[in-house]
C-alpha cells in the first residue's frame, strides 16, 4: 500500500490501516472501536451505519474509507460536540438535543436503529430547526425501525426541534 | 481456563460479594477474556437451584441488592420492570437494585424469554424471592434491634422501630457479608397491592441513555482478544426445510487472492474466517461454490394449494355435536377461505455471536433467548459435555421471536472449534432474511352463522399450517437430521384467539397439521405466532356476521360477549377512538380516496386486547394508508404502564407493517426476499398516529403484554378496508395489487 490514508473522526485524526476499498464502517468499528455506527444491511438500505461526512448523512457500509480522506466524519459519539460547535456554545452539551428528547420521550425499544435515526434527525435539524411533520416524515424515510418506534421518534424530533430553536433565542 | 484462577475458585455468591462491580462491568466490549471467564466460578455447573433464596437475591454490604433473573432484555423494558417488582417487595429504592447479565450457571433457568412471559411467569418468582428475603431480614432485624417484627418498619433497606426509637439497622449490616442460606418457601407474606409505590409507577427504562449515546454494547460490538471474523457461505435464500443446501463443488482458488482466509467445511456447512472483517466478507462473497439446484419448493403461487392437498395430521380441538344443525338453522351463514403468508422476523441488525471453543471448554457470547436450551444443543454440536459450555447473553437487535440467533451462534462455535481461535460470526442481511425460521403460512376455512336476534349461533374454524423446525440450519448442514415439533401451543389453531371471546354455543375447531419437512420453509415462532392470520380470518368473519345482521360491528361484538374483561377492553378502545355506531360500509363514496374504520378483539395466550383502525384507500392505486391506530390491552397488573404503552405502540406499527406489506417470497428453488427492497416493511413516512390504552388492574395477576395486539390490530385494518370500500380481502398482505384485484372482481 502507498502512503497511509488519513481521516478525521470526531475531530480526531486517524491513520487508517485497512485497505482503501474497505467500507468506512469497518474502520470505525474495528480500528477505532466506535459503537455508534453499526452493521445493518451492508446495502445502504436501512441507515443503521449512518455517519455525517462534512455534516451530511451518508451510509458508511457502502462508502470506501478512501472517499472519507480529507473530510470530517462525525459519528454518534461526536454528535454533541459537533452540535456545541455549530451553535457556538461555550461548552458542548453532554447530549445532542435529539438524544435528550429520545430519553425524555422514552422512544427506544431495542435501540439498534437509533444510531441512524439520531444522525439523520440531527442532520435535518441542523438544516431546518423547525421542520413540519411532513418534512420530518420525508427526511426520516430512509431509516427503518423494526420495533415500530416511529410515533415516539416523531414526537422526540419535534421536541428536539423546540430545544434547538430555544438555543437560538 | 481463566488467566486468573484465584477468582474462578470462588463459589459464585462469594465472588459476587467480593466484586459486584466486576460482574456489571463484564459486558463491556473490550473486556478481557480473563474478566469474561471470571464472571462466574461455577458457571459450568447446572442452573442455580430455584429453591434457594441465594439464587435470586444477593444483599451487599453497601445496602444494595443484586437480583438474578433469567429473562433477557429485548428492548421491551423487562429488565427494569422485574427490578421494580423486586425493589417494591424488598422496600428498596430503585437505585439500590441491579441485575446481572443472563448466563448459564449464574442466572436461574426461568425458561426462555418467550410468549411474553417475563412478567407473567417471571414476576411471581422474583416477587416470592424478594418477599422471602424481606421476611428473613425482618427476623434478623428483630433480633438485632430487640423489638418484635410487628413493631419494625423498613424504608430503603433501613429497618427501624416504629414510634421514636432511634436505633436502626440496614440490610447490608444484617446480611451484607454472608449468604441467606434459606429456601424460598413461597409462604412469606406479600405486600398488598394497595401499598405499592414502585410497581405501577411510570419509571424510565435503564437501558435507554446508553442506547442513544452509543455506549450500549450490543452483541454485534462484543470482541475477544485474538478473535477472527467469520462469515457463513450459503446459497442466497433457503430451499425446503430438510433439503439443506447440497454442495456440488467448491473452488478454493477463487479466494486465494484474499490474505489469511481459512475455509471451514463440515459436510455442507461452509464458513470462512479472516483476521480482517472486510476480508471475511469478501471471501464469503467471492468463494465459488456450486450448489445443487434441484427444486424443492412450490413457489408462492401454489403454496396454499400445496398445504390444502397435504396429508395432514388432524385434530378436532373443539366440537359441539349440534354445530351442523345450528349452521342449518341460522338466519345468515358466512363461509370463506383466508390466507396468511410466511413472514420474517427480519431483525434490524442481523444476528451475531462470538465463540471461543477450546479442546475442553466453550464460551459462547450470543443473543439466545434461552441460554440453557441453547447450551444443550451446543453440547451435541460440539461433542462436549454441557458442564464445559458457558453461554452468556448479550442483547442484539430486536428479534420478535426465534430469528437466527441460535443459528449464528452455532456457526461461530463450529468455526471456532475448527480454527482453534475465537471467532465472531456476523450474519449478512441475506443470511438473516434468507435463512430465517419464518412464521409459518396459514390457511383457514371459516363458517359461522347468526340468528335473527344478532346472536352468533355457530362458528367453525378449520386451520392448516405446519409446525416449527427444531434443527438449526448450521447443525443441519453439518449432517444432523431435520426435525420439527409435533404441534402444541402457538403452533396449532388457538382456541383463545378463534372466537372464544364470544358466547357461542356451537363451535367446531379443527387443526390440520401439515408435515413441514421437505416441501415447505423453515418455521418457528414469530411474535404472536399465527395470531395475525387467525384474527384476520376470525374477526373478519365476525364483522361479516355483524354486516348481515345489519348491526354496528362494535355493538355486534358487545351483543355477543359477557366476559367483563373483554367488554371493558373493547369499550376502552372504542371510547378512545370516539366510535359512533354505524353499520359497516354504510358511507361508501365514489371518491378516488375513501376512508374507513374497523374494530377487532384478540389475544395471544393471556391478556385481552382490542384495536380500532382508521385508514385511507386510494381506489386508483390500490394503496392503503393506516392513518390512526388505537390499541387497548388489559394485561392485569401493569408493573410499568409506560412500558406497556411502548409495547402497544410497537405492536400497532408492526401489525400495520405485517398486514399491509410483509410476505416472504420464494421460487421453486429458494427464498427470494433477501433484503429490505424485496421484503419491505412499514417506513417512517407511512406510519400511522397511535393511541395506546392500558387497562390497569393492580389487583390482578400480571399477564403478557408484548404480543396480544398484533392480531386485533391487523384485523381492524382489514375490517376498515371493508368499511371504506364494501369489499373484503381474504389474503394478506393487503398490497396494492391485491386491493386492485379485489376491487375489480
Amino acid at each position: 500500500m502507498d502512503a497511509k490514508l488519513q481521516i478525521t473522526v470526531n475531530e480526531r485524526p486517524w491513520t487508517v490501516t485497512s485497505s482503501p476499498d474497505t467500507p468506512l464502517l469497518y474502520v470505525l468499528t474495528n480500528e477505532m472501536l466506535l459503537q455508534g455506527p453499526r452493521f445493518g444491511c451492508g446495502l445502504g438500505q436501512c441507515g443503521s451505519c449512518s455517519v455525517l461526512l462534512n455534516g451530511v448523512e451518508i451510509r458508511s457500509c457502502i462508502m470506501p474509507v478512501s472517499a472519507a480522506q480529507g473530510k470530517s466524519v462525525t459519528t454518534l459519539e461526536g454528535l454533541a460536540a459537533l452540535y456545541g460547535k455549530q451553535k457556538q456554545l461555550a461548552k458542548a452539551p453532554a447530549l445532542h438535543p435529539v438524544q435528550q428528547a429520545l430519553i425524555d420521550e422514552q422512544a427506544v425499544q431495542c435501540g439498534y436503529c437509533y444510531n441512524g435515526m439520531i444522525i439523520k434527525a440531527s442532520e435535518l435539524l441542523s438544516k431546518n430547526s423547525q421542520p413540519t411533520e411532513a418534512q420530518i416524515r420525508t427526511a426520516m424515510n430512509g431509516h427503518l425501525c423494526r420495533c415500530g418506534t416511529y410515533p415516539r421518534l416523531m414526537k422526540a424530533i419535534q421536541r428536539a426541534s423546540r430545544m434547538v430553536s430555544e438555543v437560538h433565542k | 481456563m481463566s488467566e486468573n484462577p484465584s477468582l474462578t475458585a470462588f463459589p459464585r455468591r462469594d465472588l459476587l460479594k467480593a466484586g459486584g462491580a466486576l460482574i456489571v462491568g463484564c459486558v463491556l466490549a473490550r473486556s478481557s477474556t480473563a474478566q469474561l471467564l471470571a464472571v462466574s466460578g461455577d458457571a459450568a455447573a447446572g442452573a442455580p437451584d430455584p429453591k434457594s433464596l441465594d439464587t435470586w437475591i444477593a444483599i451487599h454490604s453497601d445496602n444494595t441488592a443484586t437480583i438474578f433473573f433469567g429473562f433477557v432484555e429485548l428492548g421491551q423494558g423487562n429488565s427494569t420492570a422485574l427490578l421494580q417488582i423486586a425493589a417494591e417487595e424488598l422496600d428498596l429504592d430503585m437505585l439500590q437494585v441491579k441485575s446481572v447479565p443472563i448466563e448459564t450457571g449464574v442466572t436461574p433457568n426461568q425458561g426462555g424469554t418467550v410468549a411474553s412471559g417475563s412478567i407473567d411467569r417471571g414476576g411471581p418468582q422474583i416477587r416470592a424471592a424478594a418477599a422471602e428475603a424481606r421476611f428473613t431480614l425482618l427476623a434478623l432485624a428483630s433480633k438485632h434491634l430487640q423489638a418484635p417484627v410487628d413493631r419494625l418498619t423498613i424504608s430503603k433497606g433501613i429497618v427501624s422501630v416504629k414510634g421514636g426509637a432511634k436505633e436502626s439497622v440496614t440490610y447490608g449490616e444484617l446480611i451484607g457479608k454472608v449468604r441467606f442460606d434459606v429456601p424460598v418457601t413461597g409462604t412469606a407474606p406479600l405486600k398488598p397491592f394497595t401499598e405499592y409505590k414502585v410497581v405501577g409507577a411510570r419509571l424510565q427504562r435503564r437501558d435507554i441513555p446508553d442506547k442513544v449515546t452509543g455506549k450500549w454494547t450490543f452483541v454485534q460490538h462484543v470482541r475477544l482478544p485474538g478473535m477472527l471474523h467469520g462469515r457463513v457461505v450459503r446459497p442466497r435464500g433457503q430451499g425446503a426445510y430438510g433439503s439443506g443446501a447440497r454442495v456440488v463443488s467448491i473452488d478454493r482458488d477463487s479466494i486465494r487472492n484474499i490474505p489469511n482466509v481459512e475455509l471451514v467445511r463440515l459436510g455442507d456447512f461452509i464458513g470462512v474466517t479472516a483476521p480482517i472483517e472486510w476480508d471475511a466478507i469478501r471471501a464469503a462473497q467471492e468463494l465459488k461454490v456450486i450448489w445443487d439446484e434441484t427444486p424443492t419448493l412450490t413457489g408462492n403461487a401454489r403454496l396454499y394449494d400445496q398445504m390444502r392437498a397435504s396429508e395432514t395430521i388432524d385434530e378436532v380441538i373443539t366440537e359441539n355435536p349440534a354445530i351442523q344443525a345450528a349452521l342449518g338453522n341460522a338466519t345468515h351463514v358466512v363461509s370463506q377461505t383466508y390466507r396468511g403468508p410466511y413472514q420474517s422476523h427480519a431483525p434490524f441488525g442481523p444476528n451475531c455471536a462470538v465463540a471461543q471453543v477450546t479442546k475442553d471448554s466453550a464460551l459462547i457470547l450470543c443473543s439466545s433467548q434461552s441460554v440453557y436450551d441453547h447450551r444443550a444443543t451446543l453440547a451435541s454440536l460440539l461433542g462436549m459435555p454441557v458442564a464445559k459450555i458457558r453461554v452468556q447473553y448479550h442483547e442484539g437487535s430486536g428479534t420478535y421471536g426465534h430469528s437466527c440467533y441460535d443459528d449464528v451462534s452455532q456457526a461461530a462455535a463450529i468455526m471456532s472449534q475448527k480454527v482453534g481461535k475465537p471467532v465472531r460470526v456476523q450474519f449478512m442481511r441475506w443470511d438473516e432474511h434468507g435463512w430465517d425460521n419464518y412464521g409459518p403460512a396459514h390457511l383457514a376455512e371459516v363458517k359461522a352463522g347468526v340468528d335473527s336476534n344478532g346472536k352468533i349461533v355457530a362458528y367453525e374454524y378449520q386451520a392448516w399450517q405446519h409446525t416449527w423446525s427444531i434443527t438449526e440450519t448450521s447443525q443441519q448442514l453439518t449432517g444432523a437430521p431435520p426435525r420439527e415439533t409435533s404441534g402444541g401451543r402457538s403452533q396449532n389453531l388457538s382456541p383463545l384467539n378463534s372466537g372464544s371471546m364470544y358466547d357461542i354455543q356451537n363451535v367446531r375447531r379443527v387443526n390440520h397439521r401439515v408435515p413441514g419437512i421437505n416441501g415447505f420453509l423453515k418455521g418457528s415462532y414469530l411474535r404472536s405466532p399465527l395470531d395475525i392470520s387467525i384474527s384476520f380470518a376470525s374477526e373478519q368473519t365476525i364483522d361479516e356476521l355483524a354486516y348481515v345482521a345489519e348491526m354496528d360491528p362494535y355493538e355486534f361484538r358487545r351483543h355477543n360477549m359477557t366476559d367483563l374483561r373483554w367488554l371493558e377492553v373493547l369499550n376502552a378502545v372504542a371510547r378512545a377512538a370516539h366510535w359512533t355506531p354505524a353499520k359497516a360500509a354504510s358511507k361508501l363514496s365514489n371518491s378516488k380516496i375513501v376512508t374507513g374504520r374497523g374494530i377487532a378483539v384478540g389475544t395471544h395466550l393471556t391478556s385481552y386486547a382490542a384495536a380500532v383502525a382508521e385508514i385511507e384507500v386510494n381506489k386508483e392505486t390500490g394503496l392503503i394508508i393506516a392513518k390512526h391506530m388505537y390499541g387497548a390491552i388489559d394485561a392485569g397488573q401493569a408493573v410499568n404502564p409506560e412500558f406497556v404503552e411502548n409495547q402497544i405502540n410497537g405492536m400497532l406499527i408492526q401489525a400495520t407493517s405485517r398486514i399491509l406489506k410483509e410476505e416472504v417470497t420464494f421460487s421453486r428453488t429458494r427464498v427470494t426476499s433477501l433484503d429490505w427492497d424485496s421484503y419491505p416493511i412499514l417506513r417512517f413516512a407511512e406510519h400511522p398516529e397511535v393511541t395506546p390504552i392500558v387497562v390497569q388492574r393492580l389487583d390482578q395477576r400480571s399477564t403478557g403484554a408484548g404480543e396480544e395486539l398484533l392480531g386485533p390490530a391487523a384485523a381492524a385494518i382489514a375490517n376498515a378496508f371493508f368499511d371504506a370500500t364494501g369489499v373484503r380481502l381474504r389474503q394478506y398482505p393487503l398490497t396494492p395489487a391485491r386491493v386492485l384485484a379485489a376491487m375489480r372482481s
